[in-house]
């Protein structure tokens, strides 16, 4: 990173997620969100107007709406104005925006959130959307079909098998009954294939829900905070689209974001990967270099609740409240976005000595 | 912590036109990417990362198009992030990349905003009807009619101003060679006698739909030591939001748009915009926005702004030329069309604009707008680095 020596003390210091459910029809979008923006705020005792900058992340694709995120800064409450952005990305890339704002100095604290309702469409059409518009949108190739064919990829490379991959089922959905705000919890069985080789339960359930995040720099943080999550490292990298021009059994740009986090400088005690298929967290456990002696997903995982737009910066908020709690000392988390983990992001977090 | 200066050295557009039927998204992007490479003598492996920003998805029919981009932008194995904040993304878009920059994350940054309105519809785009919700009004023209006769209403200005305004633009628009618009004939008589869309704007007061791209190398100061061009350095930048209606919102003059110029102007140490700045390149999409931003922006009292376009300041060779290269009225890739307002301030500091260069221009203003009226970005970009 350029300039890592004068680097600013950045932590997360709240945050605060949904239950996530398979329908909200009752709920719009701004109605989902409030709760969450409410508990980061409590959790800090901050205002609205104690907020120097505000980042969130959404999708008019899955809201069905152009400026869908417009509604949702009504709910925010941007009176008097407010210095604000979005992208149409995962939140955890509206949190690294926040991130870098914060490292200018031009901002002490940031809220970052970001929503997504997949239920009132059909979220496996929808996501056909990303694709290359000309040669590979047109054939609709769906978000589980492409997900098979990477899960095929690391069978025939002898790096999984189904009896593995329904393992990571099992074991994310038992961790999933400790987390009240889960989807998808308990003794879930495997189920008949969706697309060969990935069943029912190498899926992620398809719900709503919404995430938010509070980022403090340096004694600001420590005053917001008991225990702040300190953000050592965060980046992010994308590959090529195109999947035929992709070594799908592996993730170059999920190791180069980690590298460039300085996620391999110390051991990890916790990972919380955004991995939605099975075989997804069997390609990142490698690239990332985690060890049977990591804790990988206690929250569950996007395969107990994968809210898209908001799953991945979920996941920094479930690894920064471990360190908060005093469960973790230094943790990865990992965001994706794109047809089979095309783009990845890595932030590492620790908590001060104890 | 001090912040690393910002510098622009390299700015490339696209001719924009209707409708580029000769190449995909990728290579109208890449197209303008290329140039504004090609200006800062770089190549793709100069670049450590890419900050994209467009309107909304449905505009081209591609979710998170970035995704697919990737490849054309040569962003692979870089970071890639895609900033959507309405009309105003082309300029939140630069702001970020400069984050980037000033927060030594990376040295050297490209930064790109695009839309390519052909390839669908963004009348339809914007009207997706959702239960509960307010629908904007057929077309941004009827959204922004009754603001534009508020402040008629407000200032007493004559009906004229609004035709004055699209006249010089779309006159400037004649010197630039990437305008969309080159109207040769057009006199002052044919704007006043073209058809009332949504009263009081006319059909030849508001903007065209655009296909175009445009792009800027953004770097630190050892990248612009470096640079084979003179650089357009950032003096100051911000962003502000408000909600799209309350009770007490002011859809005339904006809070959100006096509180993001006052933090440009602060970070700048301009004291007196009128005087202090030389140039202006706004958002103006409907003819009456010049007047109605120049009281917005500070460089008018309230009331006063449309005696500046009526008096001729605002004209090329006025005292403060205002949309020097036909502005938005002249050109509109919406999402493109605030980082043409912040790329043109560049180049007019760079002394590069060719035949609508203002002469002597050091300090140049570049300012967006989008949703509501309420989304707001801003650049103060100067021929010398900044002082501190």
């Amino acid at each position: 990173m350029h300039g890592a020596a004068a680097m600013r003390e950045i932590a997360v210091v709240a945050f605060a997620q949904t239950d996530h459910r398979r329908t909200t029809d009752e709920l719009s979008e701004v109605e989902m969100l409030m709760p969450v923006l409410h508990g980061v705020l409590e959790q800090t005792g901050l205002k609205t107007a104690d907020i120097d900058f505000t980042c969130s992340g959404s999708s008019d694709y899955l809201a069905g709406r152009a400026f869908s995120f417009t509604l949702a800064l009504d709910g925010v409450g941007a009176w008097p104005p407010i210095s604000e952005s979005h992208v149409e990305m995962d939140g955890a890339w509206a949190l690294y925006e926040a991130w870098t704002k914060l490292l200018t100095g031009d901002a002490d604290t940031a809220l970052v959130y970001s929503y997504g309702k997949s239920s009132p469409g059909s979220v496996r059409d929808v996501l056909t959307r990303q694709l290359d518009p000309y040669y590979v949108a047109p054939l609709w190739p769906d978000s589980v079909a492409l997900a098979a064919l990477q899960a095929q990829a690391l069978i025939d490379a002898g790096d999984t098998d189904e009896p593995a991959l329904a393992a990571v089922a099992a074991r994310s959905r038992t961790d999933a009954s400790a987390n009240s705000h889960a989807q998808v919890r308990g003794s879930v069985p495997q189920g008949e294939y969706v697309v060969r080789p990935l069943r029912t339960g190498d899926c992620p359930p398809i719900g709503d829900g919404a995430a938010a995040v509070i980022l403090a720099a340096g004694d600001r943080a420590r005053e917001l905070c008991e225990r702040p999550a300190w953000i050592r490292g965060i980046d992010h990298r994308i590959e090529a689209h195109g999947l035929g021009v992709r070594e799908l059994t592996d993730s170059p740009s999920a190791r180069l974001a980690a590298e460039k986090a300085g996620a391999f400088e110390r051991p990890v005690d916790t990972a919380e990967l955004h991995a939605p298929f099975t075989a997804q967290e069997v390609v990142l456990r490698k690239a990332l270099r985690l060890g049977d002696d990591v804790r990988v997903n206690p929250s569950g995982g996007a395969l107990a609740a994968n809210p898209v737009m908001a799953a991945g910066l979920i996941r920094i908020g479930e690894a920064a409240a471990r360190i908060h709690r005093g469960e973790s000392d230094r943790a990865l988390a990992h965001a994706t976005s794109g047809p089979c983990l095309q783009q990845n992001l890595v932030a590492v977090l620790e908590g001060d000595p104890r | 912590m001090s912040k690393e200066p910002v510098a622009v050295v390299g700015i490339g557009q696209t001719k924009h036109v209707a409708a580029r039927r000769d190449v995909s998204i990728a290579g109208l992007v890449r197209e303008a990417a290329q140039r504004a490479l090609d200006d800062a003598e770089l190549t793709w492996a100069d670049i450590d990362a890419v900050v994209i920003g467009k309107a909304p998805d449905f505009f081209e029919g591609v979710m998170m198009p970035e995704l697919y981009l990737a490849d054309a932008l040569g962003a692979v194995g870089k970071p890639m992030l895609r900033v959507h904040t309405a009309g105003s993304v082309g300029g939140s878009t630069a702001l970020v990349a400069a984050n980037l920059v000033a927060a030594r994350v990376h040295g050297t940054v490209l930064t790109l905003a695009f839309e390519k309105q052909s390839e669908s519809n963004a009348m339809w785009g914007l009207s997706l009807p959702i239960p509960f919700q307010q629908p904007l009004l057929a077309g941004a023209g009827g959204f922004f009619a009754p603001h534009v006769r508020a402040y008629m209403r407000r200032t007493g200005a004559p009906d004229t101003v609004g035709s004055l305004v699209a006249y010089k633009d779309r006159r400037n628009a004649l010197k630039n060679p990437y305008a969309h618009l080159h109207e040769h004939d057009i006199t002052l008589e044919k704007v006043q006698a073209s058809p009332m869309l949504w009263d009081p704007i006319r059909y030849s007061e508001t903007c065209p739909s655009s296909d175009g791209a445009c792009a800027m190398v953004l770097t630190d100061r050892a990248g612009a030591a470096r640079a084979p061009r003179p650089a357009a350095w950032m003096h100051g930048g911000a962003m502000r939001s408000e909600p799209t209606l309350f009770a007490g919102k002011d859809c005339v003059s904006p809070q959100a748009g006096k509180d993001c110029a006052a933090d440009v102007y602060r970070q700048a140490g301009i004291a007196d915009p009128r005087r202090d700045i030389d140039a202006v390149e706004m958002y103006v999409p409907f003819s009456w926005y010049e007047p109605m931003w120049l009281e917005n922006l500070g460089f008018a009292d309230e009331g006063e702004g449309w005696k500046l376009t009526e008096s001729g300041v605002t004209e090329l060779d006025g005292d403060l030329p205002v949309n020097m290269s036909g502005g938005v009225l002249s050109t509109n890739p919406i999402g493109a069309s605030g980082m043409i307002r912040f790329a043109e301030a560049a180049l007019q500091v760079r002394g590069q604009a060719g035949e609508h260069q203002v002469e002597g221009a050091r300090r140049v203003l570049g300012h967006a707008y989008g949703g509501g009226s309420q989304f707001f970005s801003m650049w103060l970009v100067g021929s010398e680095p900044p002082a501190s």
